[in-house]
């Protein structure tokens, strides 16, 4: 069993690395642009934040392919991208922007959440 | 109809009669105006050449008519005394003639208080005013409008009344007696069926043929009104018993109905024990909280039956049910359930059943309740259907159904409930409760995590928004007198709610356009009490009717209203956006037809043209605190204020 379940996690992680591999490289810059035209920003946020429609996107902790994966495909409410809407490439570009966004703060980091917290 | 024309005379009879007193000279005897023409045309062989006396009868000037000027007691006078004896604080009108009558009589007999009239400058304003004002009230007000244009105004908020299980009390002019109409206006604003427009959306309506017809079906109305579930309802009030005087017999005779509201049906004793026992044996039982506080005693009512369960409430929000920092509020769920308790809940089968996403083709549904679990509803909304608007939902498979008012219902509930635990299952619950108050401080955690992401950003974030309007006002006696839909639930998320007024709820049936007037109205309510309303108001739903903000500067209603100028109808720009990606297309166009830029509206500089206090547009989140600092300033000397905050789009 054990050696079963130690082939799977093998396999897994070649096929991860492999798509890894395949995965365009991403441009921040233009990453905002598609962004924008995407209307990621519709659910998720100019800052990637999240709220009541969208996950948090700034900083994400996905990779490229498993970003391009959920698009493709979304297991939620999100629109699904095909390909002839957003590239692989584009879809790249949009996870370095991701990337490239500050780790959000945390709200004990903030004063007045923090005051309206321990209220 | 015929009895309306039978009357009409009989009251123009009476003008001539009155008219015959006045004016001695004419000496007309009762019945002459009629007998008259009857003897005036006798017949006759041919045609001899008029005399010279006949000559003269016919072409000299006719003799004055008996014209009566003044009465000094028109029929609206009596309907003004019908009305106030209901006891309402206001009238919420935009003036209309076919209730001119009335509107004078309120003005000059009436007072013009208890009730007094606020000027609107839309009926679909009055009656969301309404609305609003009910929620913080619980008393409803009373609206006048045109039986045709006026009511073709106020249909929508009338229906999202209706869908929000409101009471609002309308007045409709119209005048049923053509002869009366007396020009093309007239003709165009008169009616054969005023209320049949709103009849599928209200719950009693009548169209009284005589004063005491009035009064009677006017008290009722209110009866019927106020009897859980609460809806609105419509009288009409005929032209002519406006304006003409009230007949001598009915100033000896008539009189006004007391007024009896019924207490609210509670549940069947049986049913609510058996109730009691299936939640008191439950390993999970979770309570869906739709619109059970009617009242302030409903939230004490609904804390005690879930502490006495130790079971976790999810609130609908459409009401202000339960305290949000309560151990048990927003915690526990249908999909984990055993029991699940559905109290005023219209939609409680989409509360317990998952649909395919928007975002993939065809339609599956499935309950989210785990397997064997028992669901039981207490709703007033099984008391009463409607079949051709669809707010009612679908069709709900439970094992019990109490149909009876939630909140009378409660505290039968909680004493059944109460007389069943044992020390063994005050343990269970205890044990419960520790678990679901850990998961309301994860929650809560989550929730203050969330708010920090993006909190400098421009625009600024809904969380911000709400963050700092919440700094502003939480040492004060406050209200929140709008929706929190749009802004993603935040305050519900950071706020402190723990009190009736601190909260009004939604729109009822969604219909935009009713967030600026209800929140006025609530104001209005909150007025006399000091307290300081705030409204984070959406820039969509204040421009179809913008003219609320006069009415909140003319009456001096204290009211901070903060944009969320997200600059668009976002919900309908993302609609379209998922309609673009299941048709494989781009979403570059979007934008067109629900975007509200290029111009951007400056909505600050609206607010002053109606002789409001404002600021902004405020697009550095640094700025917002102090300017809302100021605007409080200007509500708490009892002037409303706006600021114009351009935000993220949720």
């Amino acid at each position: 069993m054990k050696t079963i379940v130690f082939v799977t996690v093998l396999l897994t992680g070649v096929v991860a690395l492999a798509q890894q591999s395949t995965t365009p490289a991403g441009n921040a810059e233009n990453g905002k642009k598609q962004f924008l035209r995407a209307g990621c920003w519709e659910c998720h946020g100019y800052a990637g934040q999240g709220g009541r429609d969208g996950a948090r996107l700034a900083d994400t902790a996905l990779s490229t392919a498993q970003l391009t994966r959920y698009v493709r495909k979304p297991t939620g409410a999100m629109p699904a991208y095909i390909d002839k809407v957003m590239t692989d490439q584009e879809l790249a570009d949009i996870w370095a922007y991701l990337k490239s966004m500050p780790t959000p703060k945390a709200a004990k980091d903030i004063p007045l959440l923090n005051e309206l917290k321990g209220q | 109809m015929a009895k309306s024309r039978k009357l009409s005379v009989g009251r123009r009879g009476f003008l001539k009669r009155a008219a015959a007193g006045a004016a001695a000279a004419l000496a007309v005897k009762p019945g002459a105006a009629l007998a008259q023409p009857q003897t005036a045309a006798p017949a006759r062989p041919a045609a001899p050449p008029p005399s010279a006396r006949q000559a003269a009868l016919e072409t000299a000037a006719p003799p004055p008519r008996a014209d009566v000027y003044t009465t000094d007691r028109p029929g609206a006078d009596f309907m003004v005394d019908v009305l106030k004896s209901l006891n309402f604080d206001y009238i919420f009108a935009n003036p209309g003639s076919s209730f001119r009558g009335l509107q004078e009589s309120f003005i000059n007999y009436g007072k013009n208080t208890k009730p007094e009239w606020i000027t609107c400058c839309h009926e679909e304003s009055s009656i969301a005013m309404a609305h609003g004002y009910f929620k913080i009230e619980g008393k409803p007000i009373l609206c006048m409008a045109h039986g045709t244009v006026g009511l073709q105004h106020a249909s929508m908020a009338i229906y999202n009344a209706y869908a929000d299980r409101v009471p609002v009390y309308l007045v409709l002019g119209n005048e049923q007696e053509i002869a009366f109409r007396r020009s093309d206006v007239e003709w165009a604003h008169s009616v054969q069926d005023a209320a049949a427009m709103v009849r599928d959306y209200t719950k009693w309506d009548d169209s009284p043929i005589s004063l005491g017809h009035f009064a009677e079906s006017a008290v009722k109305a209110y009866k019927v009104m106020m009897t859980p579930p609460y809806e609105p309802i419509v009288i009409c009030a005929n032209g002519g018993l406006q304006e003409e005087p009230m007949p001598e017999e009915d100033r000896r005779t008539l009189r006004i109905p007391k007024l009896v509201v019924p207490t609210p049906p509670a549940g069947d004793a049986n049913a609510v024990a058996e109730a009691a026992k299936i939640l008191v044996a439950a390993e999970n039982p979770v309570i869906v909280a739709g619109r059970v506080a009617r009242t302030p005693n409903g939230i004490t009512l609904l804390v005690e039956l879930a502490e006495t369960l130790q079971a976790g409430v999810l609130d609908r929000k459409f009401r202000m049910n339960f305290p949000s920092r309560h151990p048990l509020f927003n915690t526990g769920s249908v999909a984990t359930a055993d029991v699940v308790l559905g109290l005023e809940v219209p939609d409680f089968w989409n509360a317990t059943h998952a649909q395919t996403p928007i975002n993939r083709m065809g339609m599956t549904s499935r309950p989210t309740t785990k397997a064997g679990a028992k669901l039981i509803t207490i709703t007033a909304g099984d008391l009463f259907s409607r079949s051709n608007y669809q707010d009612f939902g679908r069709y709900a498979e439970v094992d019990l159904a109490i149909a009876a008012d939630a909140e009378a219902t409660l505290p039968g509930l909680i004493e059944a409930c109460k007389k069943l635990i044992t020390p063994d299952r005050r343990r269970v619950m205890e044990e419960r409760g520790k678990k679901l108050a850990e998961e309301h401080k994860r929650t809560r955690d989550r929730d203050f995590d969330q708010a920090a992401a993006g909190w400098d950003a421009s625009p600024i974030t809904t969380a911000r928004l709400s963050a700092e309007l919440y700094n502003a006002v939480r040492k004060e006696d406050w209200s929140l007198v709008s929706d929190t839909t749009f802004v993603s639930w935040w305050p519900l998320r950071l706020w402190d709610f723990d009190k009736h007024y601190q909260f009004i709820g939604g729109h009822g049936a969604y219909g935009i356009g009713y967030g600026a007037p209800a929140a006025v109205g609530a104001a209005l309510a909150n007025k006399k009490y000091g307290r300081i309303s705030v409204n984070i108001q959406c820039d969509g739903d204040l421009n179809y009717a913008p003219g609320v903000l006069w009415t909140a500067a003319h009456h001096k209603i204290p009211l901070l209203s903060v944009m969320h100028n997200n600059r668009g109808y976002h919900q309908e720009r993302m609609f379209l956006q998922d309609m673009a990606s299941r048709a494989g297309r781009g979403i570059e166009n979007t934008h067109i037809g629900v975007a509200l830029n290029e111009p951007n509206i400056n909505y600050a500089t609206l607010a002053k043209a109606y002789g409001m206090y404002s600021s902004g547009p405020i697009e550095n989140p640094k700025d917002l605190g102090p300017a809302l600092k100021e605007a409080l300033e200007v509500v708490k000397k009892g002037e409303p204020a706006l600021i114009d905050v351009v935000t993220q789009a949720r």
